[in-house]
């Protein structure tokens, strides 16, 4: 089941704030439920260490879904990121078989499973590429970052890392290109 | 077309820079010739894959950067609770656990369970778990070390990305198997406080696999891991026994172990019959154990085992403290009561008494493992 999100002005714009990566965004959302998961941690076996951990992975997994193409909330984003953080922590207690009270006290819990499994799939393949760039090393890590993530243009590339040229350079990303593709691909189809 | 064209062409393809002639003419190539299409399909897909890394790498850093200022804000505290409030918070986070137990003798355990909790991250204190933290500069280093030996064996290996994923640990412990049929591995209940993630088992050959822990007291310090992992080979029964009752005073023993990347022999003796302040969870042993050595197997003469390295000591040479093998037998029944763990069962078939400690340890040292994790 998907979770849906009401349409409160102001949570869409904040979720449509996340989406575009701004820190205002990401900020309010802290300022106004920070506490509120520091709390269910706490009364649940937890330390403050964990509720920062959790809450990040928690806006990670808003960020997702705010990124998603067929994304609604049909319920509060407060309730969504509450139900979110609450499966996460649950999770990593039974991992380290602590045992908490899960107290659902008031809060409503929206359904986030189908959410979750999404987020674990994603984290899975964000770690793959990860593991992939740090493998290429030098110079193809910086040169690709450059590229791919810092979208600068090949000509300040070249600039840059000394190639006479925006051709050669583009040259020396290919082959790396094709490095990374390869590293990446020998994990991805290992993984289940 | 070479691979770079067509690399070329993907990109401009999903970046919609192609002309209409470019793209009909595109699209013609790729319908004719479906080995081509397959890679432009696979290059698609990893180029959004690539897209999708680099905005969750962005948001990443940006959700760090807010932390951090509103860290300092002192919205977010992400201190360490000291003092009167991590016993509360200790007792908090044991109460549960500690609650099943309620009786005198339950109460009493609180108290040094606390102890021992708040002790274990207090340097000052006179208890020190011999668990090993792993800093990152060792980590690079084994990392290094682990990459040159792979390299080594590659030769056989058909393909280096085909290795397994190594994991990189926080911190080395020690374990060993103490049902070869069903592989059930027993280490301390400390060493697990770091396996925020995973938890493994790597053998002497620097095989690694992965582990769930099924049991874990913070009172006598204890843990039982099911190796879970399928590539595990299943291994004769077991070459120890394990002893009843207490080990005799003045006992020879000897206990293998990983304070470093490889195994470990030490050798000792029984020096008491009770551990720290008279604790009776644990006896006291006169040997020199490591940071690393933590949940070790000590087994005497005639092969049995008599205990589990736990801590030692810091102020004083040699004093190390090992759990009692009566706590197993009662861990054990514990995890007996899980319903997806009832056929746990000690199931040796002891081989080590009368021979010479050389050959002991070669039967031996296969059911010894480094704990490692993150």
């Amino acid at each position: 089941m998907h979770a849906q999100v009401n349409r409160s002005a102001s949570d869409i714009a904040l979720l449509e704030g996340l989406a575009r990566n701004e820190k205002d965004a990401i900020e309010k959302i802290y300022r106004d439920h920070y506490h509120m998961i520091l709390h269910m941690i706490m009364i649940n076996n937890g330390n403050p260490d964990d509720a920062a951990d959790v809450f990040q992975e928690g806006m990670i997994v808003l960020f997702e879904k705010s990124k998603s193409k067929d994304f609604e909330l049909n319920c509060q984003l407060k309730t969504y990121l509450y139900s979110v953080c609450r499966r996460l922590w649950l999770k990593k207690l039974n991992q380290q078989q602590r045992f908490g009270r899960q107290t659902d006290d008031l809060e409503q819990i929206a359904p986030v499973e189908e959410d979750m499994e999404v987020h674990e799939k994603r984290q899975q393949e964000f770690n793959i590429m990860e593991n992939a760039l740090q493998k290429i090393g030098e110079p193809c890590k910086s040169l690709l970052e450059a590229y791919y993530l810092q979208k600068k243009h090949m000509q300040q590339i070249a600039e840059e890392f000394s190639y006479t040229n925006a051709d050669n350079a583009k040259t020396q990303k290919y082959k790396c290109l094709v490095r990374l593709k390869k590293l990446f691909f020998a994990q991805y189809k290992n993984t289940p | 077309m070479e691979d770079t064209l067509l690399i070329d062409a993907a990109e401009r393809y999903i970046k919609g820079e192609m002309s209409p002639e470019e793209m009909t003419y595109f699209e013609e190539i790729r319908k004719n010739n479906p080995e081509l299409d397959q890679a432009v399909v696979e290059h698609i897909f990893f180029l959004n894959e690539l897209e999708k890394f680099s905005e969750g790498k962005k948001f990443r850093h940006q959700l760090h950067e807010t932390a951090a200022k509103l860290s300092d804000e002192g919205l977010i505290s992400k201190s360490k609770i000291e003092g009167k409030a991590k016993l509360v918070y200790f007792w908090n986070r044991y109460k549960r656990t500690v609650a099943v137990a309620a009786s005198i003798a339950g109460l009493v355990s609180i108290l040094s369970a606390s102890i021992i909790s708040s002790l274990n991250r207090d340097k000052e204190s006179n208890i020190q778990p011999l668990v090993k933290q792993i800093n990152e500069q060792d980590a690079k280093y084994r990392k290094l070390e682990k990459q040159i030996g792979q390299i080594k064996t590659a030769t056989i290996e058909t393909d280096a990305a085909a290795v397994k994923q190594r994991v990189e640990s926080k911190f080395q412990a020690t374990g060993f198997l103490i049902d070869a049929t069903n592989n059930y591995i027993v280490t301390n209940a400390h060493v697990l406080k770091e396996a925020r993630n995973k938890l493994i088992i790597e053998n002497n050959k620097g095989e690694q696999f992965l582990t769930q822990s099924v049991y874990v007291n913070t009172q006598n310090d204890l843990a039982i891991l099911k190796v879970i992992d399928a590539d595990f080979k299943k291994l004769p029964p077991l070459p120890f026994s394990i002893k009843k009752s207490n080990a005799d005073l003045g006992e020879q023993v000897f206990m293998l172990g990983f304070p470093k990347e490889e195994i470990v022999y030490g050798e000792g003796y029984i020096s008491a019959q009770n551990g720290y302040e008279m604790d009776t969870i644990y006896c006291q042993l006169n040997t020199s154990a490591n940071e690393g050595n933590s949940g070790s197997p000590v087994i005497n003469k005639q092969g049995e085992l008599v205990g589990v390295i736990s801590s030692k000591e810091s102020n004083a040479q040699g004093v190390v403290f090992a759990i009692k093998t009566s706590h197993i037998f009662r861990a054990i029944e514990e995890v007996k009561k899980q319903p997806g763990n009832n056929l746990i069962k000690v199931n040796s078939k002891p081989t080590l008494k009368g021979n010479d400690r050389v050959s002991q340890i070669k039967k031996l040292q296969d059911y010894v493992f480094m704990i490692k994790g993150n």
